[in-house]
């Protein structure tokens, strides 16, 4: 499943990144690599972005990018 | 011996509170060459031989943003003596992502993690020693917030500075990964390259602007090395930045203690539970941008019946400038009448116009700075950038228009707040549309004389509408015609909430009220003298006609003899398509562009037919004693003199003569061309200050004069527009 699908409260570990350039690259250095824990915190009130934690601290991202992140719940 | 020091870091991690405590207020703020990201330079307090070099915020040294490539440019070309990183502690393993690439780099580094109270509070133990040991540089624990660690981090900075001290090489790659660095190396040696493994690990990442840096030969040669390694169309970049991820991951397994496993609710998640829940969001939201409006622009705060802190010290300035403003009169009584006016109405009244922002400016700021240091701002952008997206801008965006209600100077310096250049670029445009306080007057006087029997409140709140309206269009227009490059994605950090210090909230605003005063201040004073030039002078100031027609002496005229009258006949043609060609409506836009009140003040000097001594005398007849001394006549006496003042001022700013200025009708003789003249107002270049401010947001005079463009582009092609469309209707 993508870490769109993903419900609050959810975690899971990243498999892949199904993006390129410098979006991938942003989204990497971000600290989202394949193997690590990401677990949704919530949706923004109007339905999106999401918001998740990642190696310790929260990052937001749209659920267009969270679509292209595959994860294992 | 002097040094530079610079500090890098990711964005929230204390670096500009680390760089007040080093610096106190000897710092400079300009911007970086070409783009709009502050350059912010100081000496350490403690020693003047000290440079401090403080580098945008930023995650990697990727060159993904502006930020980015300024951060690392600045390490790798400039060569500062030596780098403190600053790592938060609280978040430590993505902070360490850019330590590694600092280290890479072979710049003399020290490492300073900073939150260690916050860290502490959470139990957990960060192993400074076994970090230093790891990466063979110094790491200092310290507490930027209150200054704990930061005198031991100076003299280790000053020590490595000294040394020269570059850091080892640290296995963070593969075998194989780091062979094909090696091979790549080798060929940026042979070629006579210099920062050759910096450049080796670049060019395998495809780093575009380091590949435009090198020859194509070499490029190639790379390319031939990864190509051997790892196959055609392998993906390099992917590889490296999770190799620094794994090595960072034992790194802190072997030297941080986590006092709990797991994701831990902190008094941080607590609040933003509340601040961003579904249903409270939006209203914590409305309340904090009404109190952010309330405390700079409103007149009556929090409904109390009195101003707003920034309105109260802008009365306040203004008043004690109106008393400088009659002393030096008093001083300049004797000389010549231009020489009095030039003084009194020119270089006063341009003096007050910039001094009569700056409370609005200092108010807002320290807000600004309190939302965007205490983390809320990210959570604003959070929630509202589902809504914005749509129109091609962010939900940061929101704060700059609603302050646009207020005023438009406020409004383009709120745009710094902004995370992509494009997105600054077109909110400074959007918030000129606003109908900011100052255009409210142009509306009630067209309103209440050209639209008598229409519903007043309607056409008045139509002109609110239409600005949102135009807003979006042109936002949207402009994001897929003018600047269509901007990376547009929302991957943002959402930092924990924290009280910011009280002396990092006023050493940030007392920056921008400096930076607001001379920047801004020049394009304001310069342009109000020269307005004031044009409507007092025409060609017989020069050659003596005036001065020996008048009584006085004077060589000055009238503005409707002056060169603003022959310039408004000479482009009221061009206004001949919107309905109103004549040249006094001309004029009027033209004086607006001081402050856009002027256009009703102008217009009731130039139809001075309709404001005569009897016509006004006959006027306030009407009124009784008390309601004279309210609208400003001392003693509630009718007095001739202030007559004129008290009627454009008190009468037409609030529409309330609604057979003020008959001949008006014979210039603009429907009501399509009266509301066409009131949106052109509302679009085109707001007054000077705004432009003054849109100038020190944009850096360039060609971006401010293609900015302004934009706005009276907009204005005309929407007036025609309301001319001719609305021709058929009213």
């Amino acid at each position: 499943m993508t870490l769109k699908e993903m419900k609050p409260g959810q975690s899971g570990k990243v498999v892949s990144i199904g993006e390129s350039g410098p979006l991938k690259r942003r989204i990497m250095d971000m600290g989202i690599t394949p193997g690590v824990d990401v677990k949704v915190i919530k949706v923004a009130p109007l339905g999106d972005p999401v918001e998740i934690n990642v190696r310790g601290y929260e990052l937001s991202l749209r659920k267009e990018e969270a679509a292209r992140i595959e994860v294992q719940a | 011996m002097s040094y530079t020091i610079a500090l890098a870091g990711n964005p929230n991690c204390g670096k500009t509170t680390l760089f007040n405590d080093l610096t106190g207020s000897r710092q400079r703020v300009g911007n970086w060459p070409g783009v709009t990201v502050d350059k912010k330079e100081g000496t350490y307090k403690k020693d003047k031989g000290i440079n401090i070099m403080d580098l945008p915020g930023t995650y990697s040294l990727s060159p993904y943003s502006a930020e980015e490539i300024i951060a690392r440019d600045y390490i790798v070309k400039e060569k500062p003596d030596a780098v403190i990183d600053i790592v938060d502690g609280t978040s430590i393993e993505r902070n360490l992502y850019l330590t590694l690439q600092i280290l890479e780099t072979g710049v003399p580094t020290v490492i300073a993690l900073n939150m260690m109270d916050e860290v502490e509070a959470r139990g957990d133990k960060i192993g400074a020693e076994k970090l230093s040991e790891i990466f063979g540089v110094p790491v200092v624990p310290i507490v930027a917030r209150n200054g704990k660690g930061i005198l031991e981090l100076m003299a280790e900075a000053v020590e490595v500075a000294k040394g020269k001290k570059t850091p080892k090489k640290l296995p963070v790659f593969d075998e194989k990964l780091q062979g094909t660095i090696d091979d790549a190396k080798k060929l940026l040696d042979d070629a006579g390259e210099t920062d050759s493994q910096w450049k080796a690990i670049k060019l395998l990442e495809n780093d575009e602007n380091i590949a435009g840096q090198v020859t194509e030969e070499l490029k190639k040669r790379v390319g031939e090395v990864a190509e051997k390694a790892y196959g055609s169309g392998a993906d390099l970049e992917a590889a490296v930045a999770d190799q620094r991820y794994q090595y960072i991951a034992k790194v802190v397994k072997d030297a941080v203690k986590k006092g709990t496993t797991g994701h831990v609710e902190t008094k941080s998640d607590k609040l933003d539970k509340i601040l961003t829940n579904r249903i409270l969001a939006l209203p914590i939201f409305a309340v904090v941008m009404y109190l952010l409006f309330a405390c700079t622009n409103s007149e009556n705060f929090l409904f109390l019946g009195i101003n707003s802190p920034g309105i109260w010290l802008a009365g306040i300035v203004e008043s004690i400038w109106g008393w400088l403003t009659d002393l030096v009169a008093g001083l300049v009584g004797g000389a010549s009448p231009w020489v009095y006016s030039l003084v009194v109405d020119g270089i006063m009244e341009g003096l007050g116009a910039i001094l009569g922002f700056i409370p609005l400016v200092l108010v807002l700021y320290i807000l600004i700075s309190f939302l965007e240091d205490c983390g809320y701002m990210a959570r604003i952008a959070f929630v509202l950038d589902r809504i914005f997206r749509r129109f091609g801008l962010s939900g940061r965006s929101f704060i700059p228009l609603l302050q646009g209600f207020g005023c438009s100077v406020p409004a383009v310096m709120a745009t710094r707040t902004l995370e992509s250049e494009k997105d600054r670029k077109i909110t400074t445009i959007l918030a000129g549309f606003m109908p900011c306080g100052a255009k409210l007057p142009i509306f009630a006087l067209f309103v209440s004389t050209l639209f008598v029997d229409s519903n007043q409140t309607l056409v008045t709140y139509s002109l609110y509408i239409f600005s949102i309206v135009v807003a979006i269009i042109v936002s949207l227009l402009l994001n897929k015609f003018v600047y269509k490059d901007g990376a547009s994605n929302f991957i943002m950090e959402l930092p924990q909430y924290r009280i910011p210090t009280l002396k990092s909230i006023l050493i940030h605003g007392w920056e921008k009220v400096k930076g607001f005063a001379v920047k801004a201040g020049t394009v304001i004073f310069v342009s109000t003298i020269l307005i004031w030039f044009l409507s007092g002078f025409n060609f017989d100031s020069f050659n003596g006609t005036n001065a020996a027609e008048s009584e006085d002496g004077s060589v000055m005229c009238e503005m409707n003899d002056s060169f603003m009258a022959s310039i408004g006949n000479v482009i009221a043609p061009i206004f001949k398509p919107l309905g109103f060609g004549e040249w006094r409506p001309a004029v009027g836009v033209v004086t607006g562009w001081i402050a856009k009140e002027n256009v009703v003040v102008t217009f009731a000097q130039l139809y001075d037919e309709d404001v005569t001594d009897e016509y006004l005398e006959e006027y306030f007849a009407q009124y009784s004693s008390e309601e004279l001394e309210e609208l400003g006549f001392e003693d509630g006496e009718y007095d001739a003199e202030a007559a004129g003042d008290i009627y454009s001022e008190g009468v037409l700013f609030e529409g309330g003569d609604e057979n003020a200025l008959p001949h008006m009708k014979d210039d603009i003789k429907t009501k399509a061309a009266a509301y066409a003249y009131m949106v052109f107002n509302l679009l085109c270049m707001p007054c000077f200050a705004a432009v003054g401010a849109m100038k020190r947001e944009l850096k360039t005079w060609k971006e401010t004069g293609k900015a302004v463009a934009v706005q009276m582009v907009t204005a005309y092609v929407v007036a025609l527009l309301v001319n001719v469309v609305g021709g058929l209707f009213l």
